[in-house]
């Protein structure tokens, strides 16, 4: 079991490492944030005076060395743009996306778990073509397209909700319909084709056989079996928890953590982007850990190879 | 036969226009040991997944079958899940697969003790312990909370039969119990339920391939060829005297007693699709004594003597005295 962790946090904070690499790079190499954040028509000797500030001018190995000194130490950088610290900046930020992320989440399984069990359950009738056609929707429109569409119905033409914003709990309510309903089609096809899956298994078979009621060997039998591919999903849902607003803050104008990466990006704060990536990457990777670990609960084949 | 234990008539299942049984006459007598052989695909398992219900919803199933005083074909579920498990008990041919890896051993029998004879609990726990050790599982006691995957292919289809022992049937159907295991294995778990219909005087149905398996351990053999039962007889008689040309096929490819088993393979052809019946008898493209009468009409079942009957019309034209 130790060994088995040992493993997995090795694993995490390489991917960590490289994720942070890798934007490293392609921020400094995309664009002189000197030039990007002073304007383009500033005097040359304030961008000097920038790119000594900020260390710009040492070459890029040597920056990289620095910066991740500078994380190791536990400093995050501050932002080029207003000089607060760029972990303040993000973190203040969290509690907004969660407020969409958070409720949009129980819709997903809220509505996409029962769903893709009655699809599977009742599969080829009516109720399994009428799931999937919703599911196939939900799941191709992207969501900036299906938030535009809601705006269009419910702020715009029936004004019932605003259309952007944060004033209040009513404002929320769009975007997360908009994250809720996406997810909730993957995880309801999904869950079907699990669920099909194990219903077609001799074990399923074997509880009929000795007399269990059929309610009882999906409760009992396929759903703890179908619970098990299922988790990897919701495992990805959890992950994205802090990025997954990205599109929709930005089609709704909802000042979190999403909006805050796209502007920092188009600016170039690189210590703002980067304390970003680092934070999505620490909470994919944890919330792969905890898959790992609902796999162990969950199926005993596992539990035994990892133990 | 007196009062049958249970009784098939007329039975037919459709799988969406490819019929897959046409019509099963097959009686089981309480306490006797039925094998049921054929080549793959001749409907063998489908017969006793239809009579217990267990076949898929889009299965279309006609025909009678009765437990007793009870129709058990159309019945309502809380009828068919006191019956299995409880009065008919099935088991099958991947043991490995046919418990469920997510729930210990002892839990999975305990479930089948609750079901039938309401034990719960410690009560539960200590039959369910019982039964393992009657099936010959070493340990028993540690056994109970071990896992599927714990388990050898031998030791699973042991924790099966403990199962299907769980509500005392009268009836054990086991299809192809022992073709997923090795040859000693084999021989054990035959063994086991030849010693296990003794102790308890339940009926036994041996569905398989192999007609020396068959012939070891059962009283009476039905031989079935797609869809349909070709030929029944007391086990001693059928090799005596086989009079289905498929019988007699099948005997052919027997290997000799001593030597190694071989696949039923020996007879030229194969079994027709399902959706490609030839009218008349389903065999007579392989048959060497077919004639042109042979693809006029399905042949009935002519009794050549008390507790031995042929679908053939060769056997019955013999039987008329010239
Ligand atoms: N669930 C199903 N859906 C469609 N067709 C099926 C289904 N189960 C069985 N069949 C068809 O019914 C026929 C009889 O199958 P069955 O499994 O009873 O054969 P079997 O005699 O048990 O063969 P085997 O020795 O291979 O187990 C086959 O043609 C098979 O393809
Ligand atoms: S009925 Fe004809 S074809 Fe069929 S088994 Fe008998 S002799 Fe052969
Ligand atoms: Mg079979």
């Amino acid at each position: 079991m130790l060994r088995f962790f040992g493993f997995r946090l090795l694993r995490a904070a390489i991917t960590i490492v490289m994720v942070v690499s890798f934007a490293f790079v392609v921020l400094r190499l995309s664009g002189d944030p000197a030039q990007i954040i002073m304007g383009a028509d500033a005097p040359p000797e304030a961008i000097a005076a920038f790119r000594r500030a900020w260390g710009l001018e040492e070459p890029l190995w040597l920056q990289y060395f620095h910066y991740f000194g500078a994380i190791l130490s536990g400093d995050l950088g501050r932002s080029m743009r207003d000089g607060r610290d760029a972990i303040a900046l993000v973190v203040e930020r969290i509690p907004a996306t969660l407020a969409l992320t958070v409720p949009a989440l129980l819709i997903k399984l809220g509505l996409g778990i029962p769903a893709g069990i009655t699809a599977a359950l009742h599969r080829n009738s009516f109720i399994d073509r009428a799931v999937m056609m919703l599911a196939v929707a939900g799941f191709t429109v992207p969501s900036f397209v299906l938030g535009l569409l809601l705006v269009l119905v419910f702020a715009v033409q029936l004004g019932w909700l605003p259309s952007g914003g944060q004033e209040s709990w009513r404002h929320a309510i769009l975007p997360i319909v908009t994250m809720g309903v996406g997810g909730a089609a993957v995880l309801a096809r999904f869950t079907r084709s699990a669920m099909l899956e194990v219903l077609g298994q001799p074990y399923i078979r074997t509880a009929s056989a000795k007399g269990v009621p059929w309610r009882a060997v999906v409760w009992g039998h396929a759903l703890p079996n179908a619970a098990i591919p299922t988790v990897t999903i919701i495992g990805f849902m959890v992950g994205s928890l802090i990025a997954g607003a990205v599109v929709v803050e930005s089609v709704f104008s909802w000042p979190g953590v999403g909006r805050l990466l796209v502007v920092a990006v188009a600016n170039r704060d690189l210590a703002v982007v980067q304390c970003i990536l680092l934070l999505v990457a620490a909470t994919m990777v944890t919330a792969n850990l905890v898959v790992d670990l609902l796999y162990g609960a969950l199926d005993p084949r596992l539990r035994q190879r990892t133990a | 036969m007196s009062e049958p234990l249970i009784a098939l008539r007329g039975l037919t299942v459709d799988f969406g226009g490819a019929p897959a049984l046409r019509g099963i006459d097959l009686a089981v007598a309480p306490g006797e040991a039925l094998g049921l052989v054929g080549e793959s695909g001749c409907g063998k398992s489908v017969t006793w997944l239809a009579a217990l219900g267990l076949l898929p919803g889009r299965a279309r199933i006609a025909g009678s079958v009765r437990l007793g005083g009870e129709e058990l074909l159309g019945a309502p579920p809380a009828l068919l899940d006191r019956v299995r498990g409880g009065r008919v008990a099935m088991i099958f041919q991947d043991p490995a697969s046919s418990l469920n890896p997510v729930h210990r051993i002892g839990r999975q029998v305990a479930e089948a003790l609750g079901l039938h004879r309401g034990l719960r609990g410690a009560a539960a726990r200590a039959e369910a312990r019982r039964l393992l050790d009657q099936v010959g599982i070493p340990d028993a006691g540690r056994r109970l909370d071990a896992y599927p995957h714990e388990l050898s292919g031998g030791q699973s289809q042991r924790v099966m039969i403990a199962m299907a022992l769980a509500g005392r049937p009268e009836l054990l159907v086991a299809d192809e119990p022992t073709t997923a295991l090795d040859v000693t294995i084999q021989a054990q778990i035959l063994d086991l339920l030849g010693a296990l219909r003794r102790e308890t005087g339940m009926a036994l149905v041996l569905i398989s391939h192999d007609l020396g398996v068959v012939s070891e351990t059962c009283e009476r053999v039905a031989v079935m060829y797609a869809g349909r039962i070709v030929e029944e007889a007391p086990v001693d008689r059928l090799f005596a005297r086989p009079t289905h040309p498929y019988t007699q096929g099948l005997l052919g490819a027997l290997p000799p007693l001593d030597g190694p088993r071989r696949p039923l393979a020996a007879i030229p052809g194969g079994v027709p699709e399902p959706n490609a019946m030839p009218p008349g008898c389903a065999f007579a493209p392989r048959c060497p004594h077919a004639a042109a009468a042979c693809a006029a009409g399905v042949p009935a079942p002519v009794p050549i003597e008390p507790g031995h009957a042929a679908a053939c019309l060769r056997a019955a034209r013999e039987l008329v005295p010239a």
